[in-house]
């Protein structure tokens, strides 16, 4: 179906318009920044309904491109946009969170309300641009355009230990990107274009692709975050303002994931295939030792931030075994990832609006006093453990499924992995919801309010319908997925043969 | 022999020193105030006037029996130095105005000559043009250097200047006499037809390249020889104008020279290219981390940014070239928006260069908060803006010819100089607000303002620049 009007770019760009409304906004008082909260709001609902547009027009039944927009822009770099059955459940993942952490963030963020709210809605664009970008300059564009916006929002808007964490943020991440770009660059020179479905198609010579691989991987690896590169998480995570972390954990650690489908695995097939091994066995050792430093945490957030590192292990498992389901089982987890640990960053954010403070020991026996709460914690801390009927389960089944095929090891270890979350999950939970209240100061504490409760319930329909019904995400990236595996195995043969070719 | 069309083309330099030599003698007619803003404003005519002439130039155009030519690239660069000195110029009116008991007229004719001078620069084919138009440039400039006469400080900065530029020319015209002695002339296409890439004839050319590149007119090595003192003693609107027509001009230079006169032995001289890049962007990313002064902390960045475009020039082709002037025109927006912050930051009528005066400006002045965070990340070469493309497209070339290691080393100290940038807009929009400065003065704002909006906008439409460059690129090949 096609439109009369560029619908990805109204996607992409609307948050800005917005962003641009507030900016025109004048005064510094209390109704000034309930209108930029509301301009906010409205903005992003609008963007999310229009994405959802492209949800119902969008078709399965193709691995090409859909409502793909092509501009002149600067000589072989185009302006250049589309859709796949592997990108379009991002776009509306990232759609869906931002109005709720707009909502979430109406009473948590009371100083300099404007210049948050333009950071968000700029940051959407960003993250929605790097979706939806088909050239590969394009997407380097939106990639790492998107480090402004969260360096500010953390900076200004974070905890005590706000700028260190911002600095680390950004720098660890610029790095990364940077030698992508180089290998971008080189990319350009090799193929004589930057335009993303020519190059999925393009042979690359076996000995640059290792190189060009391991420049991508340099940077999704830091972006997704890998162990060992991971270390910039827990402290965004632990200074960001509870917006800034459901968004973190929600879209941008996506964003390395959709870097190996999108490019990693289709441009470099014979690199992937060979370094796949190290990626299991970075995946294995990150989902093992994160566990095991998440139990060890006296901080919320740090602890559902070393989860989230374990929980991409299990992705990049999934999508380097190149297997049917190991794959949608990483682009599922993916998703249901961004809606999980959205739900429980707004959990920690709910407490921490009212206690300032997400140290574990604070808290305890909240179900006397919150009996809402702790029902909506229990549920996203059961989707986290991958517990059967929510939507954790099911991506961590097809991973593991998928991973078993390919190597037991891989399988066994990574189970462990699962165990183990039970383990600080459950225990996290035990320890702030059970037992009496022993602090004197959680004797008044309030249960969720109707806005709380608005932002959550959505999260919690999402968890438990796509944990007993996977079929609208699986099939929408099915056909594209199965293209991806196909010429992945057409390259491999192709290689094989040349070599015998080859050989005397 | 002398026909229009060369007339035509010498329009610009015509113009320029008739223009000053006019306003020297308007000048001494009387030394009030006002006669002062009247030269300067009639100085400010003159440079429009000659950019206009050098805008509306065409084709190529060589005269002066080959010593002087007129091209694509010679109008691009010739274009961004005159913008560069105009911007520099009228950015410093409020500054004489308010400091030093009104404008000199000796400023803006001083400036008027450096400009011609920076003119034949760019235009020099041929050796001896090329000294002339350095000398007459530099001669300017020293002056201009020392021009708080009162201040010992200011005349010790002028004199060091000044001890380096004669070291350098010294050592440019030993150069040059070597390639003379070689290859038996000075003009740059015969150079280019005598120079093999063998025997002497390479020594004297590297000679060359490496004595253009010496004290005073590059950076890295004016830094380490007293840079400290001099740039602090400069008044702000001298180091405003330093900071970007003359660096244009000896860029424009050197590219001309290693491109036009030594193509055969590109592999000898690329080697001291890429040591005078790496050098450049490891001093402007290091050494800036700890200065506490802005107008300082400018100064390395400044290092830095040559460093980027020199990246630009060691491939030797085209494309490479392409992307350096890309890099000046674009480090020419972000310099003259950053210096006219710098000049705006007074405090009870008196200059503030800590940068730790900044913090919380974000909340006394939001705008101007604004636009400088937006410089500050183009300086860094963060995407959207448009710092990012200046550096993307040299390095786009240095990837093409192999410079695979230079293209990392680069990338990689472009994180560290990201840092200092940083960490000033840490200053303004994370810390907590101190008390707030004077508001801007209009001009200021107004050059603020346009490079903020022309390094955020960027994006949307790059392509006639780019595209400008590439022409511009081409006709030196």
């Amino acid at each position: 179906m096609s439109y009369g009007w560029p619908i990805l770019s109204t996607v992409t760009f609307l948050p800005l318009v917005g962003a641009l409304l507030i900016f025109a906004l004048r005064g510094n008082d209390e109704s000034t920044y309930r209108n930029a909260r509301y301009i906010a709001l409205w903005t992003t609902l609008i963007t999310f309904a229009i994405s959802l547009l492209l949800w119902r027009d969008f078709d399965p039944a193709t691995a090409q491109f859909q409502f793909v927009e092509l501009r002149p822009w600067l000589g072989p770099i185009t302006f250049h946009m589309g859709l796949d059955g592997i990108s379009m459940p991002f776009v509306v993942l990232t759609t869906l969170l931002m109005p709720l952490t707009v909502l979430s963030s109406f009473g948590a963020i009371k100083v300099r309300v404007k210049e948050f709210m333009i950071a968000f809605l700029v940051l959407e664009t960003l993250m929605l641009g790097v979706f939806c970008s088909l050239d590969l300059v394009m997407f380097y564009l939106f990639f790492e355009g998107g480090l402004i916006p969260m360096f500010l929002i953390i900076g200004i808007w974070g905890g005590p230990r706000r700028v260190y964490s911002s600095f680390k943020f950004f720098l660890y991440t610029l790095a990364g990107s940077l030698l992508m770009l180089l290998a971008i660059m080189a990319i350009y020179w090799e193929a004589g274009t930057t335009n993303i479905p020519a190059l999925l198609t393009h042979d690359f010579p076996p000995e640059m692709q290792t190189w060009l691989w391991f420049a991508f991987l340099a940077s999704f690896a830091v972006k997704l975050p890998m162990w060992p590169v991971h270390t910039w998480l827990p402290d965004a995570h632990v200074e960001a303002p509870t917006a800034g972390s459901v968004i973190l954990a929600g879209v941008l650690l996506k964003l390395g994931g959709y870097g190996f489908l999108r490019f990693s695995i289709p441009m470099f097939p014979l690199a992937s295939a060979e370094f796949a091994p190290l990626i299991f066995a970075l995946s294995v050792i990150a989902i093992i030792y994160t566990s095991l430093v998440a139990l060890a945490q006296t901080d919320m957030k740090k602890l559902i931030a070393y989860s989230s590192v374990a929980h991409m292990g299990f992705v990049t498992i999934g999508i380097f075994t190149l297997t049917m389901q190991g794959l949608q089982g990483g682009i599922f987890l993916m998703l249901s990832h961004g809606i999980v640990s959205a739900g429980l960053f707004l959990c920690v954010g709910v407490v921490y609006d009212r206690m300032h403070t997400h140290k574990i020991d604070v808290f305890s026996g909240l179900v006397n006093r919150m009996p809402l709460y702790a029902a909506v914690f229990m549920i996203f801390t059961l989707a986290n453990v991958g517990l059967p009927g929510t939507s954790g389960f099911v991506g961590e089944f097809l991973t593991l499924l998928g991973a078993f095929e390919v190597n037991t090891w891989v399988a066994l270890f990574a189970t462990t992995g699962i165990i183990l979350s039970a383990g600080y999950a459950l225990w996290l939970y035990r320890r702030i919801i059970f037992g009496t209240i022993t602090n004197p100061a959680l004797k008044a504490i309030k249960d969720l309010s109707w806005r709380e409760v608005a932002v959550m319930v959505p999260l919690i329909l999402i968890t438990i319908f796509f944990g007993f019904h996977p079929n609208p995400i699986l099939d929408v990236s099915a056909v594209s997925v199965e293209a991806l595996i196909s010429d992945f195995k057409a390259s491999l043969a192709a290689a094989e043969q040349a070599r015998f070719a080859l050989a005397p | 022999m002398f026909d229009q069309a060369h007339l035509l083309a010498i329009l610009p330099e015509i113009t320029l020193a008739v223009g000053a030599m006019a306003l020297l003698m308007v000048g001494v007619g009387g030394r009030d105030e006002e006669r002062g803003e009247l030269v300067l404003w009639l100085a400010v005519a003159v440079l429009v006037l000659a950019g206009i002439f050098v805008a509306t130039g065409e084709g190529t155009v060589t005269l002066f029996t080959g010593s002087f030519i007129v091209d694509p690239y010679a109008r691009m660069l010739k274009l961004l130095a005159l913008v560069g000195a105009t911007v520099a110029l009228i950015m410093s009116l409020t500054y004489w105005r308010d400091t030093d008991g009104g404008v000199k007229f000796e400023y803006p004719v001083l400036l008027l000559f450096a400009a011609t001078g920076m003119l034949m620069m760019i235009s020099a084919y041929d050796l001896i043009a090329l000294y002339v138009g350095l000398e007459l440039q530099s001669l300017a400039l020293y002056v201009v250097a020392a021009f708080k006469r009162d201040s010992a400080r200011s005349s010790e900065a002028g004199l060091k200047y000044f001890v380096l530029g004669a070291l350098s020319s010294g050592m440019l015209l030993y150069g040059a006499s070597l390639v003379y002695g070689f290859t038996g002339s000075t003009e740059f296409a015969q150079i280019a037809g005598a120079v093999q890439p063998s025997g002497a004839n390479l020594g004297s050319s590297v000679w060359c390249s490496c004595s253009q590149a010496s004290p005073s007119r590059f950076p890295p090595c004016r830094s380490i020889c007293g840079r400290r003192t001099s740039m602090r003693a400069r008044p702000t609107p001298v180091a405003a104008f330093f900071a970007a027509a003359p660096k244009i001009a000896a860029m424009a230079l050197l590219v001309r020279v290693v491109i036009s006169a030594f193509p055969a032995v590109t592999t000898e001289w690329q080697q001291i290219v890429i040591f005078l890049a790496i050098a450049s962007m490891a001093l402007g990313s290091f050494a800036a981390i700890g200065q506490r002064n802005i107008k300082r902390l400018m100064a390395y960045s400044s290092i830095g940014h040559m460093g980027y475009a020199l990246v630009g020039l060691a491939p030797g082709t085209a494309e490479g070239v392409q992307g350096v002037i890309v890099y000046l025109a674009i480090y020419l927006v972000m310099t003259s928006g950053t210096f006219a912050f710098i000049l705006s930051l007074r405090r009870d009528g008196k200059m503030v260069e800590e940068i730790s005066q900044l913090s919380g400006l974000s909340r006394t002045s939001p705008l101007m908060a604004l636009m400088l965070a937006i410089l500050l990340f183009s300086l860094a070469g963060i995407p959207p803006l448009a710092g990012f493309f200046a550096k993307f497209y040299v390095f786009l070339a240095a990837i093409e010819s192999g410079l695979y290691a230079l293209a990392v080393i680069g990338v990689l100290l472009s994180v560290v100089g990201a840092f200092y940038y940083l960490r000033i807009v840490k200053i303004m929009y994370f810390d907590e607000p101190v008390e707030s400065f004077e508001p801007m003065p209009r001009i200021l704002a107004a050059v603020l303002g346009t490079s903020g909006v022309l390094i955020l906008f960027f994006f949307i439409y790059p392509a006639p620049l780019v595209a400008a460059a590439g022409v511009a690129a081409k006709s030196l090949f």
